[in-house]
């Protein structure tokens, strides 16, 4: 699984990190994005909706910073 | 930058004085300066000016002029209403919507109480009912707050269908709708704010109906008033403006109403621009839109550039890194938002540039992120 490290960096940063890193996930495999920016854990399940994308859910690397993983549908 | 001068879509921020307000404002800084508490001749001038504040501000929120208090602003409004219907019946548990102003929010989480709980919205904005119904029968539950329609998104609130227990209170902030079409009636207490509806700033307004049991929360007398001072040509000159605004709303709800249509049509039809609010339950006079990828500092910066004065609830446009609670609320992307409010000054060329310029804006600040 590609994890993509946007710790650090402001919104919209890490969604801008999500759309670049796509095109290089095969559909149906997963990706994730680690960020300890606060408006991530609204809009990458936003960003997922709106770019009809499964958000998998949410849990924490090892450094405690929230990581969200995202399912490519599409 | 642009010479022409800055065309201001923050009306739902502050509104600039309405020119009724401005005329009485002047006269009344030269008769009501004295203590409206004393007997001699500037007093008695003073508490005359009070009074017909007070008297007009009763009269168009249609309500009793004893029922009417100022206060220093409308938060102060929000936090005496909120604390002092609960300190009243010694229940300190408050439901309130989720979206409620940040003023609302702070009253709540004052003194945590088990009872206290914020009850979800839909993606519209729009408070699960049921919810609040059953959320207010908890033991302890002294007030429901519920707005009467919200200051970033602009969707009305059924506050009139709320389903509550007998003997617990509601508390209508009507902040961002005074002034805009008609109120909802069920309310015990409702707060606003002069500022917001082209009155001058520090004039709140805390209407506690007859028969509401109220106690003060604070320090001072047991009145809904604030103790202190009262800053009466103020009272007077808000009273003024909302007198004057109501007399314009329906004519200019209507105007108001079409140009938000077509300002959420503008910004909906841009590739991954997701419009926020309801599409017609809502406060004529506000649109509210998040861009995907772009930075709500960026798209406010921009349309700056270009002459526009607008709000953001992004993160970055706020003091604190938090995303407004409203967007993040509503499921809503938090990042590249923009609020649109008009004001009565707002004119179809000022709506017609707005539109031009939002695509220019949101897809250069895209291409310059290499999307």
């Amino acid at each position: 699984m590609i994890e993509l490290d946007c710790r650090g960096l402001p919104c919209p940063r890490p969604i801008i990190a999500l759309a670049k890193a796509l095109p290089g996930v095969a559909v149906g495999e997963l990706l994730a994005v680690v960020a300890d920016d606060p408006a991530a854990r609204h809009d990458v399940p936003a960003w997922c909706r709106l770019r009809g994308q499964e958000y998998v859910g949410a849990d924490t690397a090892d450094d405690g910073v929230p990581r969200h993983t995202i399912r490519r549908l599409s | 930058m642009t010479s022409e001068p800055e065309v201001y879509f923050d009306s739902a921020s502050s509104t600039r004085l309405h020119p009724a307000a401005r005329d009485t404002l002047l006269a009344a800084l030269d008769r009501g300066y004295g203590d409206p508490r004393r007997l001699h001749g500037a007093g008695r001038d003073a508490r005359l000016l009070l009074e017909n504040a007070r008297a007009v501000v009763a009269e168009c929120l249609d309500v009793y002029p004893d029922e009417v208090s100022f206060t220093a602003s409308g938060t102060e409004a929000v936090h005496r209403g909120l604390l002092g219907l609960a300190e009243a019946s010694g229940r300190r548990g408050v439901v309130h919507g989720a979206v409620e102003h940040s003023s609302v929010l702070h009253a709540a989480a004052w003194r945590p109480h088990p009872s206290t709980s914020s009850i979800p919205v839909d993606r519209h904005g729009l408070v699960d009912l049921e919810a609040l119904a059953r959320a207010a029968m908890a033991p302890e539950v002294g007030v429901i707050a519920l707005q009467a329609a919200n200051q970033e998104v602009g969707t009305r609130q059924p506050v009139d269908a709320v389903d509550r227990p007998a003997g617990v209170p509601l508390l209508m902030d009507a902040a961002a709708a005074v002034g805009h079409g008609p109120l909802p009636r069920h309310w015990d207490v409702l707060t606003a704010s002069a500022h917001k509806w082209g009155g001058p700033a520090g004039v709140g307004v805390l209407a506690v109906r007859r028969g509401t049991r109220w106690s003060t929360p604070f320090p001072g007398e047991d009145t809904p008033e604030s103790p202190g001072f009262p800053d009466v040509p103020a009272a007077l000159a808000a009273a003024a403006a909302l007198q004057a605004v109501l007399a314009e709303a329906e004519e200019l709800g209507r105007r108001q109403f079409a140009w938000i249509d077509e300002i959420r049509a503008t910004a909906g039809a841009l590739p991954d621009v997701e419009v926020v609010g309801h599409p017609t339950d809502r406060l004529p006079h506000l649109a509210t839109f998040s861009a995907l990828y772009v930075g709500g500092d960026e798209v406010v910066a921009e349309l700056a550039r270009r002459g526009f004065a607008v709000a953001s609830g992004s993160a970055c446009t706020a003091s604190s890194l938090e995303p407004s609670h409203v967007l993040a609320a509503m499921g809503a992307l938090t990042h590249g938002n923009v609020r649109i409010s008009l004001s009565r000054d707002t004119t179809d060329d000022h709506v017609r540039a707005l539109c031009a310029a939002l695509g220019d804006v949101v897809l250069g600040i895209r291409r310059r992120a290499g999307l």
